[in-house]
This record gives C-alpha cells, structure tokens and sequence, in this order.
C-alpha cells in the first residue's frame, strides 16, 4: 500500500483498463486469500515452533539484533530484486501474461501486510517444523510483500516506455533478448527502480520491525531483531530500553542510506535519459570513494568485466531470437486463453461462496464492514489534518534552497523511520493521562507516513519553476491568489503522490495502532485494523482473512475512485503542451 | 561501372502498409511502392511528415512488417533485422549510459566478437568518422553534430552493405549539418566505406538534390511514389549550380501539383471530411499572406526563393501554401504561389476585418470546420464531445493526420470565433446562433 505512490510519483500513467479485469483481479487475489485463511484453520496439526532463544533486554545485545534485522532486509530486498526481474519483465513481453498478471500485481498493492503475514507465518512454520528457518522466511517474506509490488510495477512501467529509438537501434544492431535486457532496459529503467527500492527499504522497516515478533493464536514467534527487543521491552514496561532500540535503529538506517542507498542513486544518474533536468545532482562520498581509490579500481575491473561479458553474451534461446513485435495476435490462444480465465475465475468463486459460507456468517461481514469505515474515517481525517500542517510548511522549505538541503533529508529519514517503535512512548503517556485511546490512538496511525506528505511537498516546491514565482512576484499577487492559484496547482502532483502513500501507510499501520498494549494494559480504539489484530491474536482465520480482504476492498476502492482520477487530473493539468 | 543494370542491394515488391481503424478496417499508409536500391547508390526518400517515408524505412530495416508485399535482401525475403542493413536515427539513439566507445561496440554484439576485437574495430571506425580522442566521453558531453558523429560510426562499425538514414541531419543546425553530409560524401566516394548503397530519408529538397544519385517523391494519403528524379550531377556538387537549381524547382514544382491535386481530389468525398488540414496556425496564416503582399514579391512568389528569406522549413512553407491554397487565399502551381483576390484583401485588413474574412472561407472551403459548427447548432446544449469528430475523421485519416487536422481546426475555429473548445472536459461548444 505505502507502493502505490511512488508508482504513480514515478512518472508513468496507469492505461485505463477495462473495470472487469480488476474485478477479476480482485476475486483472484482476495478470493485465493480467503480460501488460504479458510484452509490453513482446518489444517490442524502441532506447529512446533522451534526452541526460540530469550530476547535480552541489554543494550549490548541490540547491535547484533540490529544487525539480523538488516540481514532480514536485505535478503528480501533480494528476492524482490529478483522477482521484480521475471514477473515485470513477464507482463510486459506477453500480452497474455499481462492481461493477468499487472491487475493481480494492482491488487496484490492493496492488501494490507501486516493481515496476512498471520497465515504465511503458519504456512512457513508447518514448511519447516521445529526450525528458525521457518519463521524467518515468514519475516522474510512479509518484507518481501511490503517491497516487491512497486518495484515490479516501476520496472513494467519502464520496460513499456523505453524510448523508440533506442528500442530501433537495439532491434536493427539484432541485440537478442539477453543482450536488449541488460544493455537497454535494465539501465533505462534503472533510475526509478532504485528510487522505488528506495521507497520500499522505507516502508520496510515498519514491517520488519512487526513481523520479528508476532503471536498468531498458540504460535509464538519472536526471532532475534530489534522489533522483538521492542516487544520484550513492552512486555516488560522497560522505557529505557524503548530508548535504546529507538537509537540503534536510528543508526541502522543513516549507516544504510549512506552506505547503499547514496551511492547507488548517486551511480544511477549516468541511467537517466533526459539530461536537462536542473535537479540537484546527487553525490555520495561513498561512491567518489570508490571511483578515486586506485586499490578499489583495480579489484573492481575484474567483475566491470565480467559483467560486461555476460551482457554482452548472445544467449540465445531458439525460436525466441529477434522478437517482431507486429505479429499478429492469434484468435484461437486469445479465445483458449479467455476461456481458461474464466474456467479459473469461476472455479475460485464457486470455491469461495462454498467455504465461506460454511464458516462466515453475513453479521461477520457487517462487523467487519462497519469496523472498516471506521478505520476510513480515521484515515480521511488524518490525511487532511496532516495536509493542513504539511503543506504550507513544505511549500515554504521548498522555496527555500537552504532550508530545503537541512529539511529534505531529515524528512526522508523521518518517512524511513519505523514509526511503531515510537508506539511504546505514546502508548506510555496515554496510559499515564488516562487519554481516550479512540481519540488519542489514531495519531499513531499517520506517525510515519505523514512525512511522506513533507518531502513530496517540498519536491514539488523545490522543482517549482522559477519564472513562475518572479512572475507572480512581479505583478504582486494577493497571497490568497498565489496559494490558490499560482503555488497550490504547481505542486498538486506532488502532493498527490504524497497523500497516497500517507493514506496507504496509515491503512497498513492501523494493524499495529489501533490495539496497542503496554504491559498488562490493553488499549483499543475499534476499527478494522484492531479487528484483524484480536483476530490474529485468537487465530481465527477465516476472519483474519475477511478483514484483510475487506481493508483491501477499500483500498482500492479509494484509490480507484479518489487518487487516480485525482493524479490523472493533476497531470493533465501541469502539461504545458 | 560498366554494367549498364548494377546489381540490387535490396528489393521492394509491391510494398504495402496499414494500420488498423477504430472500425477494424485497414487504414493503408503507403500502397504499392517497388523500390530498388542499386549497387553504389544513395538514393534518396523524399516527402512531406506524413508520406510514410519513415514508414518504408523501417520496414526495409526489418524494424517492422509489411502488410502486403515483399523485400528481397540478397536473394531471399527479408524476415526482420538482417545482418548488413544498418540505421542512421534522425534523434541519434545513442545509449546515454554507454560511452562513445560502448555505443559504438554495441553495433557489433550481434556479431558475437570478442571483445578486444570489437574494440579494436570500433576505435577505426570511431577513428574514420573523426572522432578520436572521444571514446571515453559520455553522449550527453558532446554536442549535436558530435553524437551523429557517434550515430555513424556504430551504423558502419559492423561495416554493412545497406545503410539506411532516417532524416540524419534534421536534428542538427544549418552548420553542423553541412558539414557532417560533406564528411560523409567524402568517406562515400572516397570508397573507404564498404557500403554497397544507401538509402537516405528527408524532407529537405536541397539536401537530397546535394546528396543522392535518385530521388523518389513521395506523396502522401496514402503513401505512394509520385516521380523519379534522376541527379546525374558529379560529387561535390555545387548548391549555386543553375542544374542544381533546376532539379531543386522541378521537385517544388511535383510537390505543389500535389497541394492542387489533393484539395482537388477530397472536396467532393464525404463532405469533405478526408480533408487533411495541415498543421499551421490562422495567425501565420496572416502574417505570411502580409510578407507575400508586401514588396518584393507582390503577391507572388517562388516557395524555393521566399522560404530562405522568411527562415521557413520545407515543411512549414508547404504547409503554409497547402493551408493559403486551400482556404483559398493563395493559388499554389508549379512551385510558385499567388495571393487570390481575396487572399490580397485578407492580407491587407485590419485584425477584425481579416478575422471576419477567415471565417467565411473557413465555412466556404473546409467542410469539417463547417461541420463541427452545424453540429453543435443542431445540438440541444450547442455542445458535442471531441470523441466524437475524432471517430468520423480515422475512419478517414490515419490516427496521427486526424489528431493533426482537429488541432489544427479547433485553432482555425477559435480564431474565427466559430466555435470554442474546452480541453478539459474535451468538448465543443458554441453560442446559440443569433444569440
């Protein structure tokens, strides 16, 4: 969800499909989704969690829990890196592939991590009984679900829009599929890539911090990592050690950005193909490091060109050489292929009414849907407050170059942050003013995705052209007027981009806000996030699922019906030709 | 050169393209063209944005297929890149990622070298193009003329027998272009090039007339070769030369009997709709009929002497007169164009007389303005959705000649006053008539 944006930030239009494949997408996903949560009650069984080790509260064990943590990040960051490669790469080569593929890709967004990580944990546990092995790839493989999803779509989206001319170039030098990958569109699509991997280390944080330690009914899962520090320290009402998880994840992520993250945006500029763009380029030290060390050179130069060979390679699969891409489509796999498609969909439908029935009531429903507007109520609230405060600051830092370098990145850094470790602290004081936690909870919700509000603000501001300012500046226009109609309009896409993201994080963190406990002390404000959360917590499936499904439901009902039409309109609106 | 019939490079049988219409019926773009490019020729594709001239070269690069028809590349039908055809791109496609050097070498992956001997076969070619010292520098570091520098050497790295060029000097100022053709006729007929023939695509009359051996007129709707025109000049060829100057007028004179031909042909066809109006503005419209009235021409003029003067590209000029011709402000004939009567006062009004003026003729000559106005007068709300001139015109224009025409009769429409248009709802409207 905290992906939608930067999918759409990133420069690409959706094509306005037709609504019956998202339905159909909708009914796979959501519809596989229920049938899993429905299968995995049934699947009764011992799930002997392996012997986990007690988590210590010493402030010297949490380096090395940090450091399993980032571990957990990075081998995720992996298997997205390689499931964006094959699933994108897929969609955008087969027309068939595609008509399937990009619309689940589209639901897949939307529903809510932290919801369903509940069943994949018990899947992954019964994979590999009695070992750690399984609920780390469970962890794993919740990162991966909050990382894979834009990453792909930013690729598809590249792959689609590679220039024609260089596309003519690479097809009339008869560069084969491999050669044309690696050489073209890869690199082209390289620089929104790494922004989007950017993007989803962000969100991954938050649910690296929530899936280390988890209780799903009787199954216990707490591995060593910062995020089960935290919920040791919760269990044991230890403030000080709040503290101290808060510093080291606090270095953990300035270490990855100007360690990773620097250098390879930095690296990614010679990718970008427009190369008017007056953006500030970006520098790392880490890479000029690396460029200037003549000792760092030379044991580069082997793998440069190893590398450069193996793009170079032909690697030619017969009867895959050089793709004409003005064949014709073939009626009878176009009318096999719909067949098949709505054989499958049929058949997950039919599934669904039979299973869920037998253990869903329609009151179940009702709860679940009226849990949920109250959630989306809490969320429409917390992005227009958040807007109102974010907004006018983040246009004023925008317009300041000098404020703007000091702000930037301390709000990029601030949107990286995962803000349920901060949870204990405010769980702490509305315990101690005996706050409504309806009220006083919901805050917690937008905590660290409103961020993504100011930076996309102050972007928008920053690109703000300048001619434009001195113009309205020139004929002195009211301040009412200049907001409304010279400021406001110019940053509308960026602050669209923003919202989104805001608004999908605040969903996916209502699993973790609206119920929280400190100690003994259970707080709740309702919702559908503290519906699926008791529901985890008592291992009621079939609900879990409903409530995710129904949180997914409204996710993207709200981004069909509010953000798109919104971005499209604020695109529209900003062309000049 | 003995030979009296030198051997073809390639071969085009009866070529013919078309893209689907909304309706699903074909819409054709070029229609029956036979082409052959002879041993130790350039020859020349010339034609207004529209011709489907790019069309051709990319099928004979194999870049896409033909409909109908077939191209024979040594011996046996072309069935999509081939190994000895290589592309000059008008916009370059250099890989901005990949130095000089890389983009050279990625000419010869295909080839499946090694690398130092593709490296040392790009460094000649990098050399013999007179680019040397250049290698390790990235596109964007070097200037316009520098990067098609780059574009030719990675089109003759893989030293092919048919190099195909897609309007290679367009994108580059007057300078630089002039003397990137002369480096390049001098590697041609200097025989250090092992290229057997060369096929160059422009609208730039003067440039085909410098460079090519034959030159085949294309005129558009649908694509079609119009004349042949054989340049029997020695290279360097002299600009100044009267020969020149008369294979320079008799193309004006093939294009502009085109300009009458055309509105001719379409004024009768379903009302007029098939019209393709060309891309200008009414206020250039104005302006040029003012220079044409003023001394020295005198409401009349030669398009290949008053475009230098009023800096117009070949397209814009014939544009200009298609647009005068057909409003009926300018008679356009044997490469020359005069101002009507009308076309004089027109000239010579005052904004709102010229205005008024426009705006009959636009009633008077082009249907789809007259219309868009009786539909929106017949309507309830005096509104109607672009949709839905957009469908009536592709079943008549390919899809980018009818967004053409609509733009360009939605900026007639608007400054005659006849109708209005709101981009963001996509609608036109107009006042109630007599309201």
């Amino acid at each position: 969800m905290v992906q939608h944006a930067e999918g759409l930030g990133s420069g690409i239009r959706y094509r306005r499909g037709p609504g019956w494949r998202d339905g159909a997408a909708i009914l796979l996903v959501l519809g596989s989704l229920i049938l899993f949560g429905i299968g995995a009650h049934q699947m009764v069984g011992p799930f002997v969690a392996a012997d986990q080790p007690a988590i210590s509260l010493s402030p010297w064990a949490l380096p090395f829990y940090t450091l399993r943590t980032v571990m957990r990040m990075l081998a995720a960051m992996a298997a997205s890196l390689l499931f964006t490669f094959t699933y994108a790469t897929l969609a955008a080569k087969s027309r068939h592939a595609e008509m399937v593929l990009i619309p689940v890709l589209d639901v897949l967004q939307s529903v809510p991590i932290l919801g369903y990580l509940s069943f994949t944990v018990v899947f992954f546990v019964s994979l590999f009984p009695g070992n750690q092995l399984g609920p780390e790839l469970a962890t794993i493989f919740a990162i991966f679900t909050s990382q894979a999803w834009n990453m792909a779509f930013s690729f598809y989206q590249s792959l689609r829009m590679v220039p024609t001319d260089l596309d003519e170039a690479s097809r009339s030098f008869r560069a084969s599929p491999w050669q044309r990958f690696w050489r073209l569109e890869v690199p082209f699509a390289m620089p929104g890539l790494i922004w989007n991997m950017m993007m989803s280390m962000s969100g991954g944080w938050f649910f690296v911090v929530a899936s280390e330690a988890i209780s799903v009914g009787d199954v216990q899962i707490s591995l060593p990592g910062v995020g089960s520090y935290v919920a040791r320290a919760i269990e044991q009402r230890d403030l000080g050690a709040v503290g101290w998880a808060i510093a080291a994840m606090t270095v953990a992520i300035l270490l990855y950005d100007q360690l990773l993250f620097r250098p390879l945006v930095a690296w990614a500029e010679k990718f970008r193909v427009e190369q008017t763009g007056a953006q500030l380029a970006a520098h790392s030290w880490v890479l000029d490091l690396f460029r200037r060390s003549r000792l760092l050179a030379r044991l580069g130069r082997p793998v440069a060109r190893a590398a450069t060979h193996a793009a170079r390679a032909r690697l030619l699969v017969p009867g895959l050489d050089v793709v004409v891409r003005f064949a014709p489509p073939g009626r009878i796999v176009d009318l096999v292929w719909y067949g098949l498609l709505a054989a499958g969909l049929a058949y997950v439908a039919w599934a669904l009414v039979q299973s869920a029935s037998a253990v869903l009531a329609w009151s179940d429903v009702a709860t679940a849907a009226s849990n949920g507007f109250l959630t989306l109520f809490r969320v429409a609230i917390l992005v227009a407050i958040a807007s109102l405060i974010w907004v006018p600051i983040g246009v004023l830092v925008g317009l300041s170059p000098r404020l703007t370098q000091t702000v930037q990145p301390v709000a990029q850094f601030l949107a990286a942050f995962p803000a349920n470790l901060l949870f204990p602290v405010a769980v702490y004081l509305i315990v101690g003013f005996r706050l409504s936690p309806g009220i006083w909870l919901t805050p917690l919700m937008i905590l660290g995705t409103q961020w993504y509000i100011l930076f996309n603000v102050i972007a928008g501001a920053s690109a703000y052209p300048s001619d434009l300012r001195e113009a309205a500046a020139i004929f002195r226009v009211s301040t009412r007027r200049w907001w409304a109609q010279v400021m406001l309009p110019g940053i509308f896409p960026y602050y669209v981009t923003g919202a989104i993201t805001a608004a999908g994080g605040a969903w996916n963190a209502s699993i973790v806000s609206e119920a929280v406990s400190w100690g003994p002390t259970k707080l709740s404000a309702g919702g559908l996030g503290a519906y699926i959360a008791r529901m985890t917590e008592e291992g009621d499936y079939p609900r879990i699922a409903l409530g995710v499904a129904v949180m997914s439901m409204l996710v993207i009902a709200m981004n069909r019906l509010l953000w798109r039409p919104l971005y499209v309109f604020a695109e529209r609106r900003a062309r000049l030709d | 050169m003995t030979d009296p019939k030198p051997a073809p490079v390639i071969e085009l049988r009866k070529i013919a393209m078309a893209f689907a219409k909304p309706s699903g019926e074909p819409l054709p773009i070029v229609e029956d063209i036979d082409i052959t490019i002879a041993e130790g020729e350039i020859l020349g594709l010339l034609g207004r944005s529209g011709s489907g001239k790019s069309t051709l070269l990319r099928i004979i690069g194999g870049l896409i297929r033909p409909t109908a028809g077939e191209v024979i590349y040594g011996g046996a039908p072309l069935g999509g890149p081939a190994l000895g055809i290589s592309v000059v791109f008008q916009t370059f496609a250099l890989y901005p990622w990949l130095t000089v050097l890389q983009n050279v070498v990625l000419g010869l992956d295909a080839l499946g070298l090694k690398l130092d001997e593709a490296r040392r076969r790009a460094n000649r070619a990098i050399d013999l193009i007179g680019l040397d010292g250049f290698q390790s520098a990235y596109p964007r570091e070097l200037s316009g003329g520098m990067r098609q520098r780059v574009g030719f050497a990675r089109a003759i790295v893989s030293e092919p027998k048919l190099l195909l060029m897609d309007e290679p000097f367009s994108a580059l100022d007057v300078l630089t272009a002039e003397t990137l053709r002369t480096d390049f006729l001098d590697l041609w007929t200097g025989g250090t090039l092992p290229t057997k023939g060369v096929l160059m695509v422009t609208h730039n009359i003067e440039e085909a007339v410098l460079m090519c051996d034959r030159i085949l007129v294309l005129a558009p709707n649908p694509g079609h070769i119009a004349a042949e025109i054989k340049v029997p000049l020695a290279q360097p060829r002299n600009r100044l030369d009267a020969a020149f100057h008369g294979i320079v007028d008799e193309i004006y004179a093939i294009l502009t009997s085109r300009i009458t031909e055309a509105t001719g042909k379409h004024a009768g066809l379903q009302g007029g709709l098939v019209q393709h109006l060309p891309p200008v503005s009414a206020s250039r419209l104005g302006d040029f009929a003012e220079a044409l009235a003023a001394a020295p021409y005198d409401g009349h003029a030669e398009l290949a002497k008053i475009a230098g003067p009023l800096a117009l590209a070949m397209n814009d000029i014939f544009a200009i007169a298609a647009a005068l011709h057909l409003l009926e402000f300018g008679e356009v004939a044997a490469g020359a164009i005069k101002l009507t009567a009308s076309g004089r006062v027109f000239a010579q009004s005052d904004p709102e007389g010229r205005k008024r003026l426009f705006k009959e003729h636009l009633l008077c000559f082009v249907p789809l303005a007259a219309h868009i106005r009786q539909v929106l007068d017949e309507r309830e709300g005096h509104a109607a959705p672009r949709g839905r001139f957009e469908l009536e015109l592709q079943d008549h224009l390919n899809r980018s000649d009818a967004e053409t025409t609509l733009r360009t009769a939605i900026g007639w429409g608007r400054y005659a006053e006849l109708f209005t248009y709101d981009d963001r709802t996509r609608t036109f409207r107009c006042d109630p008539p007599g309201g």
